[in-house]
């Protein structure tokens, strides 16, 4: 653990799993295109926190934009501007018919258009992030639409989130465990999740995270460069892979 | 395979965006103007009497200059094109409320966009080229066209799409029965095959000799719903 | 009963506008009423009620270059039913000339109960014409169902389509006044205005249930509902008035 860090550390948040060195994951396609993510999960889960937290992260070096699937209003969009994180040029709302999961798995039209949109109206853009509408476990994003997935789940939903899968938790490229710092007010167990995330992801990566004490969502956003790069096609992200740059990152600090 | 490609592109799986339209319905509802199944039910009729025949004509016509080019397709490109320049042109002039025209274009263009990958052809590069895509009405007939069927499915399923996005939406956003507005769609389904059957009809005439119903509350309450600042469907 | 009414407005040459032609017939009779400006205006001075069913009613207007027609009427027109049942029809045609403007400014119509009425215009404007054009539909007298009315409007500018509009009401056609058509409203009508050399306006939601749109085109049309005929007028009016009121 490195103690210059800019955040503290809880010694119980278990660290990032599985080990270094395996993704089970095909590398991206080389394409002419932003890499999309989305970032699916329950409501109140903190998509929106993750999102703005990557924004704050990686607004200064990639040229990125958000298409949202949550009711967006101009309160979203004032706060964003305000806080610094991302001109509301840069966020597009789409509008799901009360159907959030249709939106982003069934029908992806709308989010398609929502991308392009972006991408004829601000140029060649590194990264678009998907922000799913608050939906239940069970939402996954079309592989039509994004590259890779996110799941996010909170400790405040109970630590028996992950023992019940779904194909969010199951499925998603990175599962994120948010708001780790109330679990011992909710009297969540992490370590419990911990096991039944491996048990239900295998080899799948999953992130610990609390952004009240990691504003910048470090490890997401170490994860995220990484996709972007690889993209890229940069020399530099040969030879190792996502789960190997989460091993290896400055983002595992806050790791044991 | 012909009557599947009809089923396929009837579907409400169809991905071509339509699940989130309510076609004015979503702006009724916040209204107080559909509360209830009764209220759904003349928000349907009024749809079918003017926003389908319109709707179905467009189709139908754009479906059959598709059709009569596929068989000839030595035209010169520049002759090609008139029909459909023609019928732009005509539906614009139909569609009064700027928010409906964006609305009409972005489901055209999210169905062709399905429908290139569902269908691949020529045809669709016939379509004038705008910002935010072809109308509606333009994409479904070409749609249908380029997935083989005849001019009266393409009317009967512009009709059939114009009465299901509302009640679909209906369901969503009044938890109406849904046993209950299949019945009542179920009900309406020989007016549907009337209209659709005349649409079909007049799609040999000239754009401007379509039908050109307007619904006045249609366009005011698209406008006023493109004003709101949350909407849970796009129109 | 068939009658035909023609106009035909120039200009005079002194920046006014001087009539060529007024000629109508019963029950379409016209009056030049001169206001001092430089339009010429005229009246449309029906009979007391009509068009009634079987009446074929025609009003032919040119617009020179430069000139300005201003058409209004006195009172409301009230379509009736005829004794066999046949339907009543008013056709309007009118070209405008590149500078020329017509204002089109009648008072209401009113589809009375029984009714069978189709009233059709068709407007060519050549490109740099302006026009004002304004209609305005009640369905039925005081607390009665109306007949069956359609109100069918067709406007070109320089060649092409620019407006295609026809609103049908009355008991014949199934949800017309429902929640997707009129919502209980007895009036509604619209307000249209061409005029290349304006900038166009931007859409604008004028009360609960009127709007102002941009059209394709150099065009802004403001369309309404309202539960009468008087709240109607407020939202479409042009802040002209008519020296018969209006």
């Amino acid at each position: 653990m490195r103690a210059d860090h800019a955040y503290d550390h809880d010694e119980s948040v278990p660290h990032t799993h599985p080990e270094p060195g395996v993704d089970p994951h095909p590398p991206l396609p080389r394409l002419d295109r932003a890499v999309r993510i989305g970032i699916g999960g329950p409501v109140g889960s903190g998509k929106t926190a993750l999102v703005a937290a990557l924004c704050r992260a990686l607004a200064g070096e990639l040229r990125l934009a958000v298409v949202t699937n949550d009711i967006y209003t101009t309160e979203d969009a004032d706060f964003l501007k305000r806080a610094g994180v991302l001109d509301p040029s840069r966020i597009r709302a789409v509008e799901t018919g009360c159907c959030p999961h249709t939106a982003i798995r069934d029908d992806i039209s709308a989010n398609l258009d929502a991308v392009e949109e972006l991408e004829d109206t601000l140029g060649p853009l590194d990264l678009v992030l998907v922000e799913s509408g608050g939906d239940n476990l069970t939402a996954t994003f079309s592989k039509g639409l994004v590259d890779q997935q996110i799941f996010v789940v909170d400790v405040a939903g109970g630590d028996k989130v992950p023992r019940k899968g779904g194909p969010g938790v199951t499925t998603a490229d990175l599962l994120v465990i948010n708001k780790t710092d109330l679990a011992p007010l909710v009297g969540a167990d992490l370590a419990v999740m911990d096991r039944d995330a491996r048990a239900r992801r295998g080899t799948l990566p999953t992130v610990f995270q609390s952004i009240a004490k990691d504003p910048h969502a470090s490890q997401v956003a170490d994860w995220v460069r990484h996709l972007v790069a690889h993209r890229r096609g940069d020399a530099e992200a040969h030879g190792h892979d996502h789960a190997d740059e989460l091993g290896r990152g400055p983002a595992t600090a806050g790791m044991r | 395979m012909h009557r599947t490609a009809y089923l396929l592109l009837a579907d409400g799986r169809f991905p071509s965006g339509g699940h989130a339209h309510s076609s004015g319905l979503e702006a009724a509802v916040v209204a107080g103007r559909v509360t209830d199944l009764a209220g759904l039910e003349q928000f349907l009729h009024g749809r079918l009497s003017y926003a389908a025949p319109v709707t179905a004509a467009f189709t139908a016509a754009t479906h059959l200059s598709a059709t009569r080019m596929g068989r000839a397709p030595s035209f010169a490109e520049s002759d090609v094109k008139v029909p459909f320049l023609s019928l732009d042109r005509e539906l614009e002039a139909r569609t009064v409320s700027p928010a409906l025209r964006l609305a009409s274009r972005r489901q055209g263009r999210a169905l062709l966009r399905a429908g290139r990958l569902t269908w691949p052809s020529e045809l669709y590069g016939h379509l004038p080229k705008h910002p935010d895509g072809p109308h509606q009405p333009l994409a479904l007939g070409m749609t249908a066209a380029a997935a083989g069927l005849s001019t009266e499915e393409a009317a009967q399923l512009a009709v059939y799409g114009v009465l299901t996005g509302p009640a679909s939406a209906a369901v969503r956003l009044l938890g109406l029965d849904p046993y209950q507005v299949q019945n009542l769609l179920a009900r309406m389904a020989g007016a549907c095959d009337e209209i659709a059957a005349a649409a079909a009809a007049v799609a040999h005439k000239s754009p401007q000799e379509l039908p050109a119903h307007a619904a006045p509350l249609a366009d005011i309450s698209a406008e006023l719903h493109a004003t709101w600042e949350v909407r849970l469907f796009a129109s | 009963m068939r009658a035909l009414a023609r106009i035909v407005a120039e200009a005079d040459g002194r920046g006014g506008t001087r009539l060529a032609r007024l000629r109508g017939e019963p029950p379409l009779q016209l009056r030049h009423t001169p206001d001092g400006s430089a339009a010429a205006t005229v009246h449309l001075i029906g009979s007391a009620a009509g068009p009634l069913g079987g009446d074929d009613l025609r009003i032919e207007i040119e617009v020179g270059e430069g000139a300005v027609l201003c058409v209004r009427s006195v009172a409301a027109s009230i379509a009736l039913p005829g004794r066999d049942g046949s339907p009543s029809r008013t056709t309007v045609t009118a070209t405008v000339a590149a500078g020329g403007e017509l204002r089109w400014l009648p008072e209401q119509l009113v589809a009375a109960a029984g009714c069978r009425h189709l009233a059709s215009s068709t407007v060519e404007l050549a490109a740099g014409a302006r026009l004002l054009w304004r209609e305005e539909l009640i369905c039925g007298r005081h607390a009665e169902q109306p007949g069956d009315a359609t109100v069918s409007t067709s406007v070109d500018y320089d060649g092409a389509a620019l407006l295609r509009q026809s609103l049908t009401v009355g008991p014949g056609t199934p949800g017309w006044d429902g929640p997707a058509v009129l919502g209980g409203a007895r009036a509604t009508g619209s307000l249209l205005t061409v005029d290349a050399a304006a900038p166009p306006a931007p859409p604008a939601v004028l009360g609960a249930t009127a709007v102002r749109m941009p059209l394709t085109g150099a065009a802004t049309l403001v369309s309404a509902t309202a539960p009468d005929a008087h709240v109607l007028r407020g939202y479409l009016s042009t802040g002209e008035r008519s020296p018969y009121g209006g």
